[in-house]
């Protein structure tokens, strides 16, 4: 432990530390009245200081603990998290519209949030067993249940938004030689997906053809041999894709689904009712300026402009309160805590802790990513916590012990 | 590669984020905007509107509170609508319909139901308040006259128009702007300037609070009072004397060109534009194309001055050295001019006229042959008249006279170039135009133009622009209103100002004397047209009289004219000379003709052209 301790990675942490406290800020700016301090109990930014507390205690636990534990419990840890999960449906409280949490003495606690860090550990077991391989369809087949298992728990509670973060583990998939293709796919689709909304059928349709047959005669001039075949399936897949996008948009999405798109394409313009939240963060944001409007000034922030401010729009109060320069310092911290964990990881040769840092990485862009895009206008409505940052108990607990298994691992890479 | 693809989406996504934060918070502005509208409500504080008093210090307009009653719809529960109505004295429908108005404008912001609720309605209604959820009452100034004369003068103040908006980025919809006279040429003053309130609202327009603690505040600037050179008692006494009979008098001190009374009927009691009914009496008045209360007599009434003029065509002479005091003429119950143009006078025949006489006789002949005079002493004519026009124009003449109320006509003192339009240059010569001699002719003039060529001849050769303005909050104003010195040389004055004297002592005014008072005057007789069905039809002359008073060191200048009053000596004069009495002896003591003036009617006069059928005029 000595040593180790010695060995933790004091950039993360100190990471950490800043967007946490940043966050206890700007949830007390949201929250602010006359009564308002650290130590009220009653208020989110008394709730999130506690939560604080603890996590800084469970974070201490977990780097005393032998850095072995966690991956010899994975397998536990998941089935556990999977029966918290079911247990909702028996023992869970519904708050508004969704069953994801627990109340234990007035605290409630959300096993979907606990569930990103046991699938990133029984994700990261698995995949450092030696007989694992991409390549293989059982190997394939074996870890998508583990991620998409609990995605489907946590779909049905239902809480969309989280189960998506899941996806994230993806990426770590492709670090363990997951072929190339599958991303080449994901990012074909999305790209058709959008321009499917955008574009009229017929001008997809042409550009698609023309595209893939100049493709053909270009690699017939390379190479005598080359066949038609793969072109006309790639031809026919995409069209195929293409109209069922806009099929599927129209008839199977329901009109909240197509507005939260709509809005972020542009196509629709309706500042008051669905597009209110993202308008108004947006106000928010392009309010403040190069140095904002100042702690406890920003107006919107004040007058609670925009809902759920101080869970998933908290980066509308940086973005007002402390203008270009805080919001843009946010960036950089998460963009630097990201690839520090991801350099941190490489460097590993446990397996294990490697792909768990991975793991941890994924997790963390999907949220920065999503939250973000979705407070700046970028990304459609996604109700998912900024880590570290917004409120909510169970969200900085998890995130917290998620990073400090890490740094754990991390801290222990020469005790092998 | 693959170890660089999160690493480097990343980097890449957070490039994207940075980006897009420089878009939204420097490179658009717009959002500051956006969320100021969002946030902030800017409340406007009104300083209480500035008083105007008379020059004595009277008190003459005030404000009076008015209350209006306000709903915010969404806190409205149903309540006794027939109770309510009877409350406040509103029908039904106008309710339903005010509060179906305030519904659609917003549920969440105050609109008003009832307008300007009577100080009765309004202690009646605050004490059943407790029974009316989501209402409550708002107060506001409104304009309170102390006087029932004098609306001419003072003005109004009304709610501004879209115009007014955009004319003056100061006024936003809903505030008021003094709309005529005084309130409209001392509207700056009056109104003070507004101050800003800045509160912070949130996102149900709810206001949680002073923005930033009121440093962006702005304190409304005091109103200020306004002292009017107005003699309130005088103004009430001309308004008593005119009664039953149109027409106008201006008093004007000749010292400093201040107003001492501006009297025009007939009038209107200024309250009637105050409150609820304004635009309901407004139209009313402005409908009566009869009697036009809305027109002030005073300042916009165009007639031919008549024998006043004859003082002023006597000055250019002597100035123009083409007659002494001792010329005389000849005078043969007329003189022919020309071929086939005979002006009649009632002089006796073979009465010889020197300057003198020919004033308190107001002899029709002497004035001709002195205006030929005029007119002849150049090579042509038209050198002649112009060289006449200028002097005119120095005693303000033929242009307005730069007063401070926004009404007024400029008048008119033809030059050769008008009449080489009429007649082709050289086809006329001064027998053409010799009735401008008597002032009839081409010439027209305001009766607050009469007033002030009366006040430059009491002072000898000088007026002051006259004006209603005396200080403002007790300071003294700029001198704007500044003496200008006609063109005639002070000397030439006594002889006229001694036949005016004459006219008062033994001429065509001698109604007009008073014990004690030299009075000098000038009565005058106006013909005037008017049309009938499209035919030209004369009415009965137009009764004038011009005067001043004392002879040495005058206190007052004044212009009195009654229309179809006859000849000047019958109304003009006695009114003249008892607004003399009054404002120099402060009582009448000849309330015998005190009585006749008062009782005088003249509507039968002002129904002849519209009964349809002949009438005789001038009986």
């Amino acid at each position: 432990m000595n040593k180790s301790f010695y060995r933790l990675d004091w950039i993360s942490i100190f990471i950490y530390l800043a967007l946490v406290s940043f966050g206890l800020i700007n949830i007390y700016s949201t929250n602010y009245n006359e009564n308002s301090n650290l130590f009220n109990f009653d208020i989110p930014v008394g709730k999130q200081f506690l939560f604080f507390l603890v996590s800084l205690v469970v974070a201490i636990v977990i780097l005393i603990t032998k850095a072995k534990v966690f991956e010899r419990f994975a397998s536990i840890f998941y089935l556990l998290s999977i029966l918290s999960l079911i247990g909702l449906f028996i023992f869970g409280k519904n708050i508004s519209g969704a069953t994801s949490w627990y109340t234990i003495g007035g605290i409630g606690l959300q096993p979907s949030e606990f569930a990103k860090i046991t699938t990133a550990l029984a994700v990261s077991k698995i995949l450092s067993e030696i007989q694992v391989n991409l390549k293989k369809i059982k190997s394939l087949l074996q870890i998508g249940f583990v991620i998409v298992f609990p995605m489907f728990l946590i779909i049905i509670q239902p809480d969309p938004g989280t189960a998506l973060v899941f996806i994230g583990l993806i990426f770590v998939l492709f670090r363990e030689g997951l072929n190339i293709i599958f991303l080449l796919i994901i990012i074909g689709l999305i790209l058709f997906f959008i321009l499917a909304l955008v574009a009229p059928l017929p001008f997809i349709f042409t550009s698609i053809i023309t595209l893939l047959i100049s493709m053909y005669f270009f690699s017939k001039k390379l190479n005598k041999k080359a066949s038609l075949l793969p072109y006309l399936i790639v031809i026919f897949f995409s069209c195929g894709y293409v109209y069922s996008v806009d099929y599927i948009f129209n008839t199977v999405f329901e009109q909240r689904h197509r507005d939260r798109i709509n809005i972020i394409l542009e196509k629709e313009v309706d500042s008051q009712g669905i597009g209110y939240n993202i308008n108004q963060s947006k106000i928010a944001i392009g309010s403040g300026g190069w140095e904002g409007k100042g702690f406890l000034q920003g107006t919107q922030t004040k007058g609670d402009f925009v809902p759920q401010q101080h869970t998933d729009y908290i980066f509308s109060t940086i973005g007002e309160e402390w203008g270009f320069y805080g919001s843009s310092l946010v960036v950089i911290a998460f963009c630097t805590l990201i690839i520090r964990i991801l350099y941190r990881a490489e460097n590993l040769k446990n397996k294990f802790a490697r792909i768990y840092g991975h793991s941890l990485a994924a997790i963390l862009f999907l949220h920065f990513f999503i939250n973000l895009g979705m407070s700046l206008g970028l990304v459609p409505t996604i109700g998912i916590p900024l880590p570290f940052i917004s409120y909510g108990g169970s969200s900085l607990l998890a995130f917290s012990c998620l990073l400090f298994i890490f740094l754990n691992l991390d801290a222990n890479r020469l005790n092998e | 590669m693959r170890k660089l693809l999160l690493a480097g989406l990343t980097l890449i996504i957070s490039v994207v984020f940075i980006v897009r934060l420089f878009q939204l918070q420097v490179l658009n502005t717009s959002y500051q905007k956006l969320s100021d509208n969002n946030a902030i409500l800017t409340i406007s504080e009104y300083p209480e509107r500035g008083f105007i008093y008379d020059r004595n210090g009277k008190l003459l307009v005030a404000n009076q509170a008015a209350y209006d009653v306000m709903i915010i719809p969404e806190n409205v529960i149903p309540f006794d609508t027939l109770a309510f109505c009877a409350l406040v004295n509103v029908s039904k429908n106008t309710l339903i319909k005010n509060l179906k108005k305030a519904r659609q404008f917003s549920k969440r912001l105050p609109s008003v139901v009832v307008n300007q609720l009577s100080k009765e309605a309004y202690a009646k209604l605050q004490e059943q308040m407790w029974k009316y959820e989501g209402f409550f009452i708002q107060k506001k100034s409104l304009r309170d006259y102390q006087i029932n004369f004098g609306a001419n003068i003072l003005g109004y103040v009304s709610e501004v128009s879209n115009n007014d908006i955009k004319k003056d980025e100061y006024y936003q919809p809903g505030e008021l702007i003094g709309r005529q006279g005084i309130e409209k040429s001392y509207e700056k003053e009056l109104r003070g300037k507004k101050g800003k309130r800045f509160l912070q609202k949130d996102r149900f327009n709810r206001i949680i609070g002073d923005y930033k603690n009121k440093s962006f505040d702005v304190k409304p600037k005091v109103a200020k009072d306004i002292q009017l050179t107005l003699d309130a008692t005088l103004q009430e006494y001309g308004d008593f004397l005119m009664q039953n009979k149109r027409g106008g008098i201006v008093a004007i001190e000749p010292s400093t060109g201040e107003i001492l009374a501006l009297i025009s009927t007939p009038s209107y009691n200024p309250n009637l534009l105050v409150g609820r009914d304004r635009s309901k009496n407004y139209r009313k008045l402005a409908r009566d194309t009869l009697s036009k209360p809305l027109f002030d007599r005073g300042l916009q009434a165009l007639y031919p001055p008549g024998s006043p003029f004859k003082t002023l065509n006597a000055l250019v002479a002597l100035q123009e050295e083409v007659i002494t005091p001792e010329t005389k003429f000849k005078c043969n119950e007329g003189h022919y001019y020309a071929h086939g143009a005979f002006m009649e006078c009632h002089c006796r025949k073979g009465s010889q006229n020197d300057l003198l006489k020919g004033i308190y006789n107001s002899c029709n002949t002497y004035f001709a042959n002195t205006y030929k005079r005029i007119i002849e002493k150049y090579e042509t004519p038209e050198k002649g008249l112009n060289q006449w026009n200028e002097h005119l124009k120095s005693f303000g003449l033929g242009n307005y006279l730069g007063y401070d109320l926004s009404v007024g006509k400029k008048g008119f003192i033809p030059n050769s170039s008008y009449y080489d339009q009429w007649y082709s240059k050289g086809g006329w010569k001064a027998a053409t135009i010799i009735s401008n001699a008597i002032g009839q002719g081409e010439v027209l003039t305001t009766p607050i133009q009469l007033a002030n060529f009366t006040a430059a001849i009491a002072n000898r050769g000088h007026y002051f622009t006259p004006h209603f303005l005396r200080s403002v909050s007790g300071d003294s104003i700029p001198p704007k209103f500044v003496q200008k010195n006609t063109s005639i040389d002070p000397k030439h004055f006594e002889v006229v100002i001694d036949g005016m004297h004459k006219v008062v002592e033994k001429g065509t005014a001698r109604i007009a004397r008073i014990k004690g008072i030299d009075v000098c005057g000038k009565t005058g007789t106006a013909e005037n047209f008017t049309k009938i069905n499209g035919v030209r039809t004369q009415l009965t002359d137009h009764s004038i009289f011009v005067a001043f008073a004392p002879k040495d060191n005058p206190k007052i200048a004044l212009a009195v004219f009654i229309e179809n009053g006859y000849w000047g000596g019958r109304w003009a004069a006695p009114i003249a000379s008892l607004m003399i009495e009054k404002y120099i002896n402060g009582e009448i003591e000849r309330s015998w003709l005190e009585k006749r003036m008062v009782d005088g009617n003249l509507t039968n006069e002002y129904q002849k052209p519209y009964l349809g059928k002949p009438f005789k005029i001038n009986e």
